[in-house]
């Protein structure tokens, strides 16, 4: 069990910056997902707390202890690979023991008859088997134990990959995208799972991931990254709904965000179409500020009312019923929620849209959030 | 009804057609070694018969074999030829498989160059180098052994490309899960890239052991001693010995030292199509 923490970590590949100055202070114990598209650094963040790559510049320290000297063996972690990267030639049994086997025997006693000669090995293999077997019968995979991984499916592989990483009771599990080969079902059913273990072990979680629900179904905190910075870091409700920056905001949340383009007169207000708001400070005269409302945030309402325009698409999910507008000024279709209960909109139907003004949430041209009050 | 039964007639007769022309291209390599065969068991008389007789008429097979293994130090030269293919083998794979590590997964400045290198090294012949070989080993003073039949081949340029061909088809992370789990660089050759690459390092078997078994042109500089002579050069002092007028035991030394090679890769060539697959690991 540990604390990660990262400071300053700087890194780039052949002159392409890939990580620009990351910070993070991972609790003990705690579920911590990097999010972002691919090519955000998240990867690399994490290869870096791994020890498999070498930051430029920074400092990583786990459990209170600087390890940027450590190699990734003596780092005490453990990593799960988005392909798995099972042994090919070793059954499952032995792929789980593979770290047990590293760590507990000398080079003499790994020898294939050798070893099996000497008492003290024997030994070492009977404690070795028998945490293997705990842990498979963990993960309810002792039925898989004796076969080899080209013959599993991949939600085995995985179980497997993630038993070869528990079963020496590392400080902290790292884990690289670990669902994203998975089909949509076995996906929900691992992430219900890993959450599970999370809980049982009470270790330090740190999960790479490109999709947003996972990181939002899983985590105690978020850590939204894009182009080798981080730009929030947060609870899943305060990444959600307080998002510091415009690129957290469409990033989380699906459907996503809607954003439309505001100008600025330069009094301290400003507005898109019917939405007005007035800014904390001041922008100059035209600047463009952005103004961003979740779907939930939004209701249908009569042609004359709110935000104007046409029905272009309707999604329903049963539960919940999102109607694509096309409204005026606005780039992409405003989407809004809608119960699918009562009357529904129809395709082509002009409509209103009404903001519940607590919601809107403005951001200035530096992607930022801007304090504004809508009017 | 009819119909069908014309087709499957069509597709039985190109299937025929095909066997036919498969078969001539196979009889075309394999008559010569039938050839060789059957001469090894014909009496002299038969052999020189200007009639083609595909069967002797006298079975000479007994003596044709002794004096082939009578006349010359058959055995000696088949144990020879085991040693020297067996040491060849396994120190081209000692230094073929790490340095293939290193060019397919290890980052370090120059890796491109290095490759480069190694690839312009399978354009020389290796009959350009025999020379200032032998001229090396004279002043080692290590002609005329084991030695130096061995030593010029221990590092395989091919062996080092083929290798790292297939290590760069190894996912990174398998390297990377191994290195998590504690296993050293060395380790990582040995324990996780050797396993997986069995298919290629019995490639690589396949072409050393025959290259060097068959190989003729260097031992004949390298040896005088007729100790360390391998089977391809005892057949030929056989030849010379019996200077061409009985090719029975010419034939018979000849089918004795082809066979360990054609075991060999029937043994080989199960190992070589099972492999063991990369699957589980993408």
């Amino acid at each position: 069990m540990a604390a990660i923490e990262a400071r300053d970590l700087i890194k780039s590949f052949r002159g392409t910056s890939v990580l620009k100055g990351v910070s993070l202070n991972i609790a003990d114990g705690e579920f911590v997902s990097l999010v972002g598209p691919s090519g955000c650094g998240k990867t690399t963040l994490l290869r870096i707390l791994a020890g498999l790559e070498l930051q430029d510049a920074g400092e990583v320290s786990i459990a209170g202890r600087v390890v940027d000297d450590l190699e990734p063996k003596a780092r005490d972690v453990a990593m799960v690979f988005q392909s798995y990267a099972l042994y090919p030639h070793l059954t499952v049994a032995e792929n789980i023991a593979v770290p047990l086997v590293m760590r507990r025997l000398t080079t003499a006693g790994r020898l294939p008859v050798l070893g099996g000669l000497m008492p003290h090995v024997r030994r070492a293999r009977k404690g070795i088997a028998g945490e293997v077997a705990t842990v498979a019968r963990t993960l309810e995979i002792e039925h898989l134990l004796d076969r080899k991984p080209g013959q599993l499916s991949g939600g085995q592989r995985q179980r497997v990959a993630v038993a070869r990483a528990m079963v020496r009771e590392p400080k902290a599990f790292l884990m690289d995208e670990p669902l994203s080969n998975l089909d949509a079902k076995l996906r929900t059913q691992m992430r219900a799972e890993i959450s599970q273990l999370h809980r049982r072990l009470g270790a330090t979680f740190v999960y790479v991931t490109h999709d947003q629900a996972e990181a939002m179904t899983m985590s105690d905190r978020i850590a939204v990254m894009m182009g080798g910075e981080l730009l929030q870091f947060g609870t899943p409700d305060e990444i959600y709904a307080e998002p510091v920056d415009i690129r957290v905001a469409e990033f989380i949340g699906s459907p996503r965000i809607n954003v439309l383009e505001a100008r600025s007169d330069g009094q301290g207000a400003a507005s898109a179409g019917p939405i007005a708001f007035s800014l904390a400070n001041a922008k100059p005269q035209g600047e463009v500020v952005r103004v961003a409302f979740r779907p939930e945030a939004a209701e249908l309402a009569a042609p004359d009312t709110g935000l104007a325009g046409r029905v272009e698409h309707t999604e329903n999910f049963g539960s919940d019923l999102f109607v694509h507008v096309r409204a005026e000024g606005a780039a992409a279709p405003v989407i809004v929620r809608s119960r699918p209960q009562g009357r529904r909109a129809q395709i082509g139907d002009h409509v209103g849209i009404k903001v519940a003004p607590d919601r809107l949430m403005a951001f200035g041209g530096d992607h930022k959030r801007l304090a504004a009050v809508a009017a | 009804m009819s119909r069908s039964i014309a087709l499957r007639r069509r597709a039985l007769l190109g299937s025929a057609l095909r066997h036919v022309a498969l078969l001539l291209i196979a009889a075309f390599a394999l008559l010569p070694f039938v050839w060789m065969v059957v001469t090894s068991l014909k009496p002299p008389g038969e052999i020189l018969s200007s009639v083609i007789t595909w069967w002797p008429k006298r079975f000479y097979a007994v003596e044709n074999y002794t004096a082939a293994l009578s006349t010359a130090p058959l055995a000696r030269y088949l144990l020879n030829g085991v040693i020297v293919t067996a040491a060849i083998f396994f120190l081209q794979v000692l230094i073929a498989l790490p340095a293939a590590y290193a060019l397919a997964k290890l980052r370090f400045k120059g890796r491109e160059a290095v490759f480069t290198l190694v690839f312009f090294c399978i354009l020389i012949p290796y009959h350009a180098l025999a020379v200032p070989l032998f001229v090396m080993f004279h002043y080692m003073g290590i002609l005329n052994s084991y030695a130096a039949l061995i030593l010029p081949f221990t590092i395989s340029v091919f062996g080092i490309f083929l290798m790292r061909q297939f290590f760069m088809t190894v996912p990174d992370d398998l390297v990377d899960a191994a290195r998590m789990d504690g296993i050293s660089e060395f380790g990582i050759v040995w324990r996780v890239m050797l396993p997986t690459a069995i298919p290629a390092v019995t490639a690589l078997g396949i072409f050393s052991v025959v290259a060097h078994w068959n190989d003729y042109f260097w031992p004949l500089i390298a040896l005088v001693d007729d100790a360390y002579f391998t089977p391809s050069l005892g057949v030929v002092a056989f030849r010379n010995q019996e200077a061409g007028s009985n090719y029975g035991p010419l034939m018979a030394a000849a089918t004795l030292i082809v066979l360990p090679l054609i075991t060999a890769f029937l043994l080989a060539q199960r190992r070589f199509i099972e492999g063991i697959t990369l699957s589980g690991m993408k």
